[in-house]
């Protein structure tokens, strides 16, 4: 595949999970109509896969999160590298004991005699009209339990990358997708390409502010960011890409040398996970803070059906623009 | 074996070195449920324990029944079904007592025992949870076609939480070696069977998952072993899995320590006088095992368990960089 070439956000989850399939047979998938019978995935994400790696390693399963995410565990504990598909984000919630209880702590509790090399994606976001049980982003609920890794992508190239990362790594991972972003267009990456978790991209360096976010809003952070040029404002986007355990070196070396910070993400600004990233900046920098760290995030309401509604309650560039105003003072 | 030991093993129906091995689980189980109670009792230990007095043959006829590489889910009232499995007795008391030596560093304790040497996956302390993930292990013993079958135990109360039946469900169309073994003790926590279980049997729910259910007395050593080793070969021989429901009975409280008050008197003294153990004791001898070979199973047992006991207490407390391991593969910067 060439550099010039373009591909969608699902066409590189396709080409990770693809790639990953390949190069290791204890890789396996299970989600609700996840093979080609039923459709290659409600997202066509994992479209082809069962074709070629068969329906034993692609596995459709019944609508039954918790027996998922429990069959996915069990394997993981053998060895195996389970990739399960959780349609929703909010449907993560009809299988938290697996997840907290057992897929992050088994390491832990049986002193490292078993591991959970297990990746879990989901889709979510606000924005297309899915109304309140589709569409949180609950990421922080997942960041504070120990031993999970959360993790997303705001353009395919990353996803691919970050994905195959995700289900080489020997810990759990979270790996969320924006429905939003599923047919958006990018720069198709090559075969092999891979995103180290952990690591935050620093998009565009800046002397002013720091913009700290990852996922969609990382696309409103570059608007920002360009739309502020202008405006003789130079800001620093920093994409964490992994949200736990997020980068704390990147965003700490870029708010020292910025002395002002902005967090976005598109979770309820409430008890999100720019909350913890703004403390810490506050911990290790106050002194040197020339404004406090302020924060973006979507309206405290449910996420609502009716379009106006679900425009209003989510955040927006000219709320990130005015954070950083304040921030410049 | 002597030519009346061989007959009488015949009459039985389980070979005698079998039913003798059983009975070696089952004292093993027996004489370590009472020293962790007489500790306890004593100060000489104090961690939350869940007695399994009453419970000692159900395990010990369904392990042996099994192979040493097929694995094992259980719960936190689970100490029987870990040392039925062949869980090493000192790494065992020294995980109890959250000794660097333990099974698991001391990091998980008695609700989370693992040991995957002798097929100990998980101990999950929360009811029903380890019904989605035995089917997990059954997976991968299928797709690695590795002939292990996978014995998830629970209790009664377990059959009303959704994960059992997701796992049922999700166990029967893809066929996997599991054997869901349901140790119906009559008690969930305090609440009695009737109170909390709309199925009149266990096994009633079976058949709405397309699996066979075969409910037995569970303190019945060679009526528990046979219904086990069933299950056990559907299961290896690729027929998909049972719903076993073991019928026991749960001796002491939920916990040890706490008030048995709930249950009747009279159903407490029936209970006495069907205790397993005796019971199973006094079966040996009417088969003319002698007194001696019994002794002799029962005394190596008390040997390893003071060994083990005194190896726990001696065993060192695990290093405070422990809070730093295994929490994720790497271990985290201080």
């Amino acid at each position: 595949m060439s550099e010039a070439a373009k591909i969608s956000f699902s066409q590189a989850i396709n080409m990770a999970l693809d790639e990953a399939m390949a190069a290791d047979p204890s890789v396996i998938i299970m989600g609700e109509d996840v093979a080609d019978e039923q459709g290659g995935g409600v997202f066509k994400a994992t479209n082809g896969l069962s074709t070629k790696y068969g329906v034993d390693r692609v596995r459709a399963t019944p609508i039954s999160e918790t027996a998922i995410m429990g069959a996915a565990v069990g394997a993981a504990i053998t060895g195996m590298r389970p990739v399960a598909e959780i349609m929703f984000m909010n449907f993560l919630t009809v299988c938290m004991d697996q997840i907290v209880n057992h897929a992050a702590k088994l390491r832990f509790m049986s002193g490292g005699k078993t591991s959970v090399p297990l990746t879990i994606r989901c889709g979510t976001g606000a924005g297309v009209g899915f109304g309140g049980q589709h569409s949180d982003m609950l990421e922080a609920w997942f960041a504070h339990v120990p031993g999970m890794k959360v993790v997303t992508a705001c353009n395919p190239a990353d996803a691919k990358g970050l994905l195959l990362s995700s289900i080489e790594d020997d810990d759990p991972v979270l790996f969320i997708e924006n429905v939003a972003m599923y047919a958006a267009q990018g720069p198709a990456p090559t075969a092999g390409y891979k995103v180290p978790l952990g690591k935050a991209n620093i998009r565009r360096s800046g002397k002013d502010v720091t913009l700290i976010t990852y996922g969609r809003p990382v696309l409103a952070a570059d608007a920002v960011a360009a739309a502020m040029a202008e405006e003789g404002v130079d800001v620093e986007v920093i994409d964490l890409r992994t949200i736990a355990p997020f980068d704390e070196e990147a965003v700490l070396n870029s708010v020292a040398k910025t002395n002002r910070a902005v967090v976005v993400h598109e979770a309820v600004k409430a008890f999100g996970a720019g909350a913890e990233i703004s403390s810490r900046i506050h911990e290790e920098l106050f002194g040197q803070l020339k404004a406090p760290v302020k924060r973006v995030g979507s309206k405290y309401s449910p996420v609502p059906f009716s379009p106006p509604l679900e425009q209003h309650f989510l955040y927006n560039e000219d709320e990130i623009k005015s954070a950083i105003r304040s921030t410049l003072g | 074996m002597g030519a009346a030991e061989a007959a009488t093993a015949q009459r039985s129906d389980v070979d005698l070195d079998t039913l003798l091995e059983i009975y070696r689980r089952t004292m093993l189980i027996h004489k370590t449920d009472e020293r962790f109670r007489s500790m306890l009792m004593s100060g000489a230990l104090r961690l939350v324990y869940y007695p399994v007095r009453g419970q000692e043959v159900v395990s010990a006829a369904m392990m042996t029944a099994l192979r040493p590489d097929d694995y094992l889910v259980t719960t936190y009232r689970g100490v029987h079904d870990q040392l039925a499995k062949g869980i090493p007795l000192k790494d065992l008391w020294a995980e109890f007592t959250g000794k660097a030596t333990g099974t698991c560093k001391g990091k998980g304790g008695p609700m989370h025992i693992t040991d995957p040497a002798t097929g100990v996956m998980v101990t999950t302390g929360v009811v029903g949870s380890g019904l989605p993930i035995a089917n997990g292990l059954a997976l991968s013993s299928v797709l690695n076609k590795t002939g292990r079958v996978t014995v998830v135990c629970f209790g009664d109360g377990a059959s009303n939480i959704g994960a059992f039946h997701e796992a049922l469900n999700m166990a029967s169309v893809w066929k996997l070696p599991v054997v869901f073994c349901c140790q119906n003790n009559r008690y969930g926590e305090h609440t009695p069977y009737a109170q909390s279980t709309s199925a009149k049997q266990i096994i009633d729910r079976a058949p709405g998952y397309s699996m066979p259910g075969v409910r037995v007395d569970g303190n019945d050593p060679v009526a528990m072993y046979h219904a086990a080793k069933e299950a056990v070969d559907r299961a290896r021989a690729g027929d998909g899995p049972t719903l076993l429901e073991a019928m026991t009975y749960r001796m002491l409280g939920h916990t040890f320590g706490a008030s048995y008050a709930y249950v009747p008197k009279a159903l407490q003294e029936e209970a006495a006088r069907e205790d397993p153990v005796p019971r199973f004791r006094k079966r040996l001898l009417d088969m003319q095992v002698s007194e001696a070979k019994l002794a002799e199973i029962e005394t190596k047992i008390d040997q390893d368990l003071e060994e083990a006991v005194q190896y726990a207490l001696a065993s060192p407390y695990p290093d405070l960089i422990e809070l730093r391991r295994d929490v994720l593969a790497k271990e985290i910067a201080a």
